[in-house]
């Protein structure tokens, strides 16, 4: 009950705030809007993984940089009228969104695959040191990447053309980004319910039991891990979008952490887990940093309470309440 | 490429290697005995460089800041594991990544109230300012070679501590089997508190001795504490030897790529070519090294765990 | 006679200078019950390791329905029908009984690469999960999550997934360890509805269970199989009395 509640109270808030916002006159608060669903989406891709498959993924900032990146690289050859690729053929840019973004999450699952094809090798603590490794390495990459603005970063001229949609107006891009999070939410609620989805959480539970009963147990591990890829890079592309500027700082280890953050605070192993953990973690900051510059100091502390008295998430107690756990 | 200027960057990689050991040793030995994933090692690295900058400032001596900022870091150490950390042995790597991520946040945010956002400089003793020749005509920073003789001699110590003392030997039996060292009488909670200190003051060591060197500046925890992850999966979680060899190696790899990847890559390619790639690939290169290793042996060089 | 089902030999496993499996061989007919006892230490946990896959020996080779399986992995000797129990409960405790079982039938219903139809909807997989759980006695408790289940229903069901794979050899791990012994009288039951169905090797520990179901025995010590024999002449071996049976318990 409450948590259909919840659920149907979520929506109508989430469809009715730009124009709540306009009402009160607080329109930047459509912006931290678009913010936090960005952040959930890239929960929501962490959680297949982490939440559904037990894979404890410590370098996703990664691929959420790379969308970022490859939206911006796009952008900017399409802005300068210079080609991307001349050879073997010629390639230029584009400010689609209809072309740039699946390009962005075809990246990333083209990189999660290479990736997870070598980080699934090993796992336990092994595995999540590897992944922080290989994000380390493609953030200092792009730190030495100097055509595209190096360690400084590369601004876009303007956001993606993402026709009907103008994305330099804040409602529209909220819009649009809502749309893409209950889409990707649909699509999870169904691969989890599917047959491969049951292998997956098989595998969280006891992955050498599935192997006995006859299941690639790396194969399913490694397509799941290039889906949560490309999904990531789709909340790249978004984040790109919405600060019309792409720094490595977006593959910081930091950013791999707070994305961490975001499907443990919100409970990880359910749907919307993310969607809330997103929600309190930014408003948190939001709050906190208004009200003293060294927030850190009280968010570090309460990460640490969080893990220890709290592992359930937010949402995962609204299941335990409903009984759906 | 003359030999002098290679032997300048293998001395310049060994000192990196020896000062990511003095890390390594420390967070290799808590994973191994305890099963922690302690992210905030690096925020100990931290502290005991503000430390010793802040007495030494004081007191005009670096060593007087040395001989400070170890114990207090210790303590430090000490005290967080005691309020935090003990609480998390028999929690999965998950929570224990997420409680230590949430302890750097606070212990960089700390550090910047109490000593400020911006770095501080902190000068080694005067008596090792100048340079020593080590072969005529190769003149080498005397700080860094002491940097060097202190990481060795730490290094036999503790391989002497584990390998002699009784104390050692409950190290290695921990690592291996805990249950036995339970069965064996042995406090383990101060076993563990005083590995613990043991670590934080290594960190520290580690920490001080980098000042002179690098700025003492929030978050420099944080850049060694990665590379020093890449050092033990690379070694092998919970040997101290892996650490070592990890240590040097990787202290080697970054070092070396960093100096002749440039010009060894100019011989194929374009310099502007060479000068972005290389960049690029003298950073990936531990990264690199690390996947390479656990692609070979997925367990590290020198697996503790049978 | 046919060609045995599964055929070791001169199976070997040293763990250092420790020999677990020294030289083994072994044949199993189809249909066998075939019970492998030995004293702790004897090497049966390795034998069934190099079975199962999770071992690597250091020579010698097995043959399963015609097939050399020495260097496969796992899971493709489990799909090609060769299942087991585990020695310690092995089940996935956060899923229901149903789903525990359901996955069973699916590893064998070709890839599970499908991403769209809700797997609780499809009769196909659903359906050979109840019959299977029916069969050991668990179709009251189907949507129970494993955890909450009793260790005894737990070794049922373990005993339900492996026969939902339609294995063509089984290989159970001390089955009844840990149980109690109505437990352990259901589970020969159970055991016994089974033969003729399924070949199975069997270790164990409790002798009652041994004799009442194995049609024969191999004794297992120090790494080498001492006797091979049906029941009877294995309780009167000298060699095997002295070394296992009576004399010391084991």
């Amino acid at each position: 009950m409450v948590r259909r509640t919840l659920l149907v109270g979520g929506l109508v808030l989430a469809l009715a705030l730009p124009p709540l916002a306009a009402a009160f006159g607080l329109d930047y608060v459509v912006g931290v809007a678009a913010r936090i669903l960005i952040f959930a989406l890239a929960g929501v891709s962490l959680n297949l993984i982490l939440g559904y498959g037990g894979m404890v993924s410590f370098g996703h900032a990664a691929f959420f940089g790379i969308g970022a990146y490859v939206v911006a690289i796009l952008s900017y050859h399409a802005d300068q009228g210079e080609p991307l690729l001349t050879w073997p053929l010629v390639i230029g840019g584009s400010e689609l969104a209809i072309i740039a973004w699946p390009v962005a999450m075809l990246v990333c699952a083209v990189v999660a695959l290479i990736i997870g094809a070598i980080c699934l090798r090993t796992s336990g603590l092994y595995f999540i040191m590897i992944t922080l490794a290989f994000a380390q390495m493609l953030f200092f990459f792009f730190v030495s990447l100097e055509p595209y603005g190096g360690d400084d970063g590369l601004s876009l001229a303007q956001p993606s053309r993402a026709w009907p949609f103008d994305l330099s107006d804040d409602r529209q891009f909220y819009y649009l980004v809502l749309a893409l999070l209950l889409f990707i939410l649909y699509l999870m609620r169904r691969l989890i319910a599917s047959r491969f989805g049951l292998v997956l959480r098989g595998i969280r539970e006891n992955e050498r039991r599935m192997q006995a009963m006859g299941f690639a147990t790396y194969r399913y591990k490694l397509a799941a891990f290039v889906i949560s890829g490309a999904v990531a890079g789709l909340a790249g592309a978004l984040i790109a979008n919405h600060t019309e500027f792409v720094s490595p700082s977006f593959l910081d280890w930091r950013r791999s952490g707070e994305i961490l953050v975001v499907v443990i605070l919100g409970g990880m192993g359910t749907l919307y887990g993310p969607v809330a953990g997103a929600i309190a973690y930014l408003m948190l900051e939001e709050v906190l940093a208004r009200w003293t510059e060294h927030w850190m100091i009280i968010l570090g502390p309460l990460l640490v309470l969080v893990v220890l008295y709290a592992k359930q998430g937010l949402w995962g107690t609204i299941e335990k309440m409903s009984g759906r756990r | 490429m003359s030999p002098l200027l290679i032997l300048e960057q293998v001395l310049n990689g060994l000192q990196l290697g020896v000062m990511l050991f003095l890390m390594a040793a420390g967070l290799t030995l808590v994973l191994g005995i305890m099963n922690l994933v302690n992210l905030a090692h690096g925020s100990l690295y931290m502290v005991g460089a503000f430390v010793a900058a802040m007495v030494a400032r004081w007191s005009g001596s670096f060593v007087v800041g040395l001989l400070v900022a170890l114990p207090v870091t210790a303590l430090v150490g000490v005290v967080v594991e005691r309020v935090a950390l003990r609480r998390l042995y028999e929690r999965d790597h998950l929570d224990q990544v997420l409680a230590t991520f949430g302890l750097i946040l606070f212990f960089n945010e700390a550090a910047t109230m109490i000593w400020g956002p911006r770095a501080v400089y902190l000068d080694g003793p005067s008596w090792l300012s100048g340079a020593v020749e080590i072969i005529p005509g190769a003149p080498y920073p005397a700080y860094r070679l002491a940097i060097i003789a202190v990481g060795l001699a730490v290094a036999v110590l503790l391989y002497l501590l584990v390998t002699r003392t009784r104390l050692g030997m409950l190290i290695r039996a921990g690592a291996s089997n805990r249950e036995m060292v339970s069965a064996l009488g042995v406090d383990i909670k101060r076993l563990y508190t005083l590995v613990f200190g043991l670590g934080a003051m290594l960190a520290a060591l580690g920490g001080v001795m980098a000042g002179p060197i690098y700025a003492v500046e929030v978050g420099m925890g944080e850049h060694i504490l990665i590379q020093t992850f890449v050092v033990v999966v690379i070694g092998g979680i919970g040997s101290v030897r892996g650490a070592l060899v990890g240590a040097v190696l990787v202290g080697l790899v970054d070092t070396l790529g960093r100096a002749f990847l440039p010009g060894m890559l100019t011989l194929f390619l374009g310099p502007a070519t060479a000068a972005s790639l290389s960049a690029s690939l003298a950073s990936m290169a531990i990264y690199i090294l690390m996947a390479a290793v656990l692609v070979w042996r997925p367990s590290g060089l020198f697996p503790a765990h049978g | 006679m046919s060609a045995p089902l599964l055929s070791i030999a001169g199976l070997r496993k040293a763990f250092g200078a420790v020999v677990a499996c020294d030289g083994i061989d072994l044949d199993l007919a189809e249909g066998e019950v075939h019970a492998l006892i030995g004293p702790n230490g004897a090497g049966k946990t390795t034998l069934i390791g190099q079975l199962a896959g999770e071992i690597r020996p250091d020579s010698g080779c097995i043959v399963f329905a015609s097939r050399d399986i020495t260097s496969l992995p796992v899971h493709a000797r489990a799909a090609r029908g060769l299942a087991r129990s585990f020695q310690i409960t092995s089940v996935l405790p956060g899923m229901s009984a149903l789903d525990n079982v359901a996955l069973a039938v699916q590893a064998h219903a070709g890839h599970s690469f499908r991403f769209w139809r809700p797997a609780g909807d499809e009769a196909a997989v659903r359906e050979p999960a109840r019959e299977a759980l029916a069969r050991v006695d668990l179709a009251q408790r189907m949507d129970i999550p494993a955890a909450a289940l009793a260790h005894g229903e737990q070794r049922q069901l373990e005993i339900a997934m492996a026969l939902a794979s339609r294995p063509r050899l089984l290989l159970l791990d001390e089955p009844t360890a840990g149980m109690g012994a109505e437990d352990s009288a259901r589970m020969v039951t159970l055991l016994e509805s089974l033969r003729g169905d399924v070949t199975m090797l069997l270790v164990e520990h409790d002798m009652d269970t041994v004799f009442a179901l194995a049609e024969r025995i191999s004794v297992l010590v120090s790494g080498r199989i001492i006797a091979c024999d049906v029941p009877t002449a294995i309780r009167n071996h000298p060699e095997v009395r002295r070394a296992y049976l009576g004399e010391d318990d084991g």
